[in-house]
């Protein structure tokens, strides 16, 4: 061996020394910061209008958050939740997401929102911020951020497969009653577009939009009702929203529609709504979700049992967002356990092809576009407030977050994987509007 | 794919209902040479619920006719379970069961075979059969071709009420023999438009003499095509189908009148207290929609004390509601709005503020959810005047409930020393109290009053909508809208004013949908006020 590479060694050795103590010295620094617990988000509103759908799954997150930490925590730390009320006020939601990512509080992921609304106003927060946010609603979809996860229905796990069902029930007339806002506005085109596509003629759809929290439907119903007695089947496919719901069906029930005469799909009305009505005269009317507290599977009933157990209420219901929260934050923990960090990018990249058990006794896969494989399900509503699953798609079925019935999305499609990392890309020309690949 | 899948579908439909009409038929006539039937064994009963344990709901369908076919003692009660949700099957076994009560978490069941008491069930362990739309149609029919056996006149119309356009070649001859013996009036009538429906599409003109004025949409379907050709019978059903649409149309305006009355009902209402505190005291009350919510939550509460009992304590709920209201009403009088007399811009401020503190205190007491209020049997439903125009119960009644408290406060104003100070104080303050009205006292049961009435129409708005924390923001402003327009310190013009917004908005609704409705009024009103300030009926006389 000669001098001078014995020197070289010595050298080399010596750098590798230097930045082994460098690395072991950063990662100590690092790891007295992690000592802390990990911090969860949840902005839900726990006051104001959105309180009756909300409330509860901030209880439902801090039940899985009690149940994790009995578990261990994760990563051997403890986790702690930071809990806001929006008070059902969009802009409040932006603001409390910021001091969610910034300050002492200093969240590592955000579970929250159930408005649209809400949605869009935390979108820009989370984009600077570079925080986590999993929603937990069925939206209207057309829309992808590096950010969000969306675990509920996009439409297409939700409208189409039902209008899918009505069709096959032999329905040739629609009427599309919804509440005044994006959510229903984009799902009915959407939908109005896929009938076309179908062969509805222009006539045999009607379209409806009523304020929030409207209460007034008599003539709507009685114009629904005439639209319906024209000799060929007609269903209504509901995208009413929250409290509105609950004089529409005692309207629907008075004026003697039944599910036989006009059945009537909904997709913001689940076991929760229920609890407010009377459903005797309702027996047979319809929703179309990704799960029903009725489901059959252990893995649903042991929930249940839990549920029951936490808010000591033995009639507790259970719903579809609560399940998306159950299905998000398992997939949360799995990533975080996978990166072994709670890094934000770190979790970004990990959480993709994150796959975790659902409560309908399958599982759930998170897709490169930020939304998950669901299997959609129509239930019939019974007399105790439940619903009865009449059917079920074979498979689960991945959520589209760009529809291909609207003429502007169709070729978009979205994947946050590198090196693509693009949110809206044009598969045709190939070209990605919004995204780190886009620069 | 879906085109075959929809034409399939249809077809399935119609032939799930000829097979339920035929079954009828065949009950109808058979009814009367059914012989007791022999009871079937265990077994068979065992085979006959293990066919319904099958997720195709075709092959469920099938089952329960063979069961409705077979000589089982227990075939009613069975088929009453399925079509209830409540048969099942043990999920690791093979016994099969009855939930008898299926409204907690555990359910009491019984052995459906011998309908002995079997314990209690879950989710867990009972899987219950399931049923669509289809198939409770279907089994209702059999249930109905069941107890036809017992030829009550009900089920007869009811069943004679299906027939008319399902009428074919195949039973169009026993129906004519059935419709021959059959007593009843009602019943026969039923049948002799299903027949003359049946004859009109054979090409007999006579027969339309029968369908003419007859409101049933299914007649009118069926005679719509045959009116598109240009024979001789085409343009008599043109004729017929005529009359028919010109009858229909007066229906719908009475209905249509109706609903703004209706809706117009409410606004009054909700209007008639601001009107009072309002309109005659001057004193700007925000919080007038959370003595509104009040109303309804006091209904609520006097409705869990009464389980079971939903007519009582909603007639408790009448004085209840204006009680408690009104004692609100006394204590925000005597507390906040005593002290800003004169000062409107405060009034408002102060009362907005009560009127969120009121929302708040009801959120931290009862939860932010929203509690059901059970209507009585009798305010369900609707009064069937014909096939055209039917009267929602619940709406009538708050109408009439409007007009009876409307008569109610005008007399009270009109006749009694209250009224008499009242309006003695509003003319003039000061020359009232030299005459020795007490001003300070007058104005606190005039609040009171106030308040009390709004405390009644959240009563009648507890049948009508949602009762939860926000019920009375809704109402607000279009109570200041309605007083305004009506003229302020006039209660006809509140009562003028409500009902006429209630039906032009109505009116405008099929036309234009709920939100442009509400907008063209409001910018109409608007404009109205605009034209004339003092509002549809001026304060008669100098106002000081």
């Amino acid at each position: 061996m000669t001098t001078t590479s014995l020197r070289k060694l010595i050298a080399g050795s010596s750098i590798a020394l230097g930045l082994t103590g460098f690395g072991s010295a950063a990662i100590a620094q690092e790891q007295t910061q992690d000592d802390g617990p990990i911090r969860v988000g949840i902005l839900h509103s726990l006051s104001g209008t959105m309180a009756i759908s909300e409330s509860t799954l901030k209880d439902e997150m801090l039940m899985l958050i009690d149940k994790q930490n009995e578990a261990g925590g994760l990563l051997g730390r403890q986790l702690e939740p930071v809990v806001m009320d929006p008070a059902s006020d969009w802009s409040l939601y932006a603001e409390q997401a910021r001091d969610m990512l910034t300050g002492d509080d200093h969240v590592d992921v955000i579970f929250g929102n159930w408005t649209s609304a809400s949605r869009k106003a935390v979108l820009p927060v989370v984009e600077e911020l570079n925080g986590l946010l999993f929603y937990p609603v069925q939206y209207e979809g057309e829309e992808s951020s590096e950010n969000i996860f969306y675990t509920g229905a996009a439409p297409n796990q939700q409208a189409i497969p039902a209008v899918d069902y009505l069709m096959s029930q032999g329905v040739e007339r629609w009427a599309l009653l919804g509440t005044d806002y994006v959510y229903p506005r984009t799902t009915n085109k959407i939908l109005e577009a896929y009938l076309k596509a179908n062969g509805v003629a222009g006539d045999d759809i009607m379209i409806n939009y009523t304020p929030f929290g409207f209460s007034d439907w008599q003539s709507i119903v009685s114009q629904v009702k005439d639209f319906g007695s024209q000799g060929r089947k007609t269903a209504v496919v509901s995208t009413i929203n929250g409290d509105a719901n609950v004089p529409f069906y005692n309207e629907l029930a008075n004026q003697g529609i039944s599910a036989s005469d006009i059945p009537v799909v909904a997709f913001s009305v689940g076991e929760q709504e229920l609890t407010g009505i009377d459903t005797a005269p309702l027996v047979g009317h319809m929703a179309a979700w990704n799960y029903f507290m009725s489901v059959d599977s252990d893995a649903n009933y042991d929930f249940i049992d839990d549920w029951v157990a936490y808010t000591g209420n033995d009639e507790a219901v259970t719903n579809d967002p609560m399940e998306a929260h159950y299905i998000g934050f398992n997939m949360w923990a799995q990533a975080v356990k996978k990166a072994g960090t709670t890094d934000v990018d770190a979790v970004k990249d990990s959480i993709i092809g994150v796959t975790v058990p659902n409560l309908s006794g399958g599982a759930s896969t998170m897709m490169p576009n930020h939304h998950i494989t669901k299997p959609v399900m129509i239930g019939e509503i019974q007399d105790d407030g439940q619903f009865s699953v009449v059917w079920q798609t074979p498979t689960t079925v991945a959520g589209d977050a760009w529809s291909d019935y609207l003429p502007d999305s169709k070729n978009l499609i979205s994947d946050w994987r590198a090196p693509l990392r693009c949110g809206k890309l044009d598969v045709e020309s190939m070209t990605c509007e919004d995204g780190p690949g886009a620069e | 794919m879906t085109k075959i899948q929809h034409s399939t579908g249809r077809f399935l439909t119609r032939l799930l209902m000829h097979s339920v009409l035929l079954c009828l038929l065949m009950a109808w006539g058979l009814s009367v040479s059914q012989t007791a039937a022999a009871a079937v064994s265990d077994a068979q009963s065992r085979a006959l619920l293990e066919a319904l344990d099958t997720r195709s709901f075709q092959a469920k369908g099938d089952a329960a006719q063979a069961i409705a076919e077979s000589d089982a003692e227990q075939k009613t009660r069975w088929l009453q379970a399925l079509l209830d949700g409540r048969l099942g099957k043990e999920r690791r076994g093979e016994r099969f069961y009855i939930v008898t009560d299926d409204s907690g978490r555990e359910w009491p069941i019984i052995d459906a075979i011998t309908f002995e008491d079997a314990g209690t069930g879950t989710r867990r362990t009972v899987e219950v059969f399931k049923i669509n739309n289809d198939l409770r149609t279907r089994i209702q029919g059999l249930l109905a071709s069941l107890s036809l056996s017992a030829g009550n006149e009900t089920s007869r119309l009811a069943a004679a009420e299906r027939l008319v356009g399902e009428v074919t070649a195949d039973n169009a001859d026993s129906v004519r023999a059935m419709r021959d013996d059959e007593e009843s009036q009602s019943v026969r009538g039923q049948l002799d438009v299903a027949l003359a429906l049946y004859d009109v599409q054979q090409g007999d003109i006579d027969a339309l003499e029968t369908l003419r004025g007859n409101l049933d949409t299914r007649v009118r379907n069926t005679l719509t095509p045959i009116a598109a050709g240009d024979s001789e019978l085409a343009a008599e059903a043109q004729s017929v189908l005529g009359g028919i649409e010109s009858k229909r149309a007066w229906y719908d305006r009475a209905q249509t009148l109706f609903f703004g009355l209706s809706a117009g009902s409410i606004l009054v209402l909700a209007a008639i207290g601001l009107a009072i505190t309002f309109g005659v005291m001057g004193v700007i009350n925000m919080a007038h929609g959370e003595l509104i919510m009040i109303g309804a939550y006091t209904t609520w509460m006097i409705q869990q004390a009464l389980p079971g009992q939903p007519g009582l304590a909603l007639a408790l709920a009448i004085p209840g509601g204006f009680l408690v209201a009104g004692a609100f009403g006394v204590v925000i009088e005597r507390t906040v709005i005593r002290f800003l007399k004169g000062r409107p811009l405060e009034t408002l401020l102060a009362t907005f503020g009560l009127s969120l503190i009121l929302q708040q205190l009801v959120r931290s007491v009862f939860s932010p959810l929203n509690r059901r209020v059970t209507s009585p049997d009798w305010l369900q439903g609707a009064w069937q005047i014909n096939e055209a125009l039917s009267l929602t119960l619940n709406r009538l009644a708050v109408l009439l409930f409007c007009l009876v408290v409307f008569a109610g406060l005008w007399a009270l104003m009109r006749y009694t020393r209250l009224g008499l100070e009242v309006r003695a104080v509003t003319q003039n303050r000061a020359m009232a109290r030299a005459m020795g009205v007490r001003a300070t006292r007058v104005d606190m049961l005039t609040f009171g009053l106030g308040a009390g009435v709004a405390g009644l129409a959240g009563v009648a708005l507890s049948q009508l909508t949602n009762v939860g924390p926000n019920l009375g923001q809704g109402y607000i402003v279009d109570s200041f809208l309605v007083v305004v327009f009506g003229g302020v310190g006039n209660l006809w013009g509140t009562l003028v004013a409500g009902m006429s917004l209630g039906v032009i908005n109505q009116v405008l609704q099929p036309w234009v949908g709920a939100v442009l409705a509400k907008i063209i009024v409001l910018v109409g009103v608007i404009l109205f006020i605009q034209k004339r300030p003092q509002g549809i009926f001026a304060p008669k006389g100098r106002t000081s």
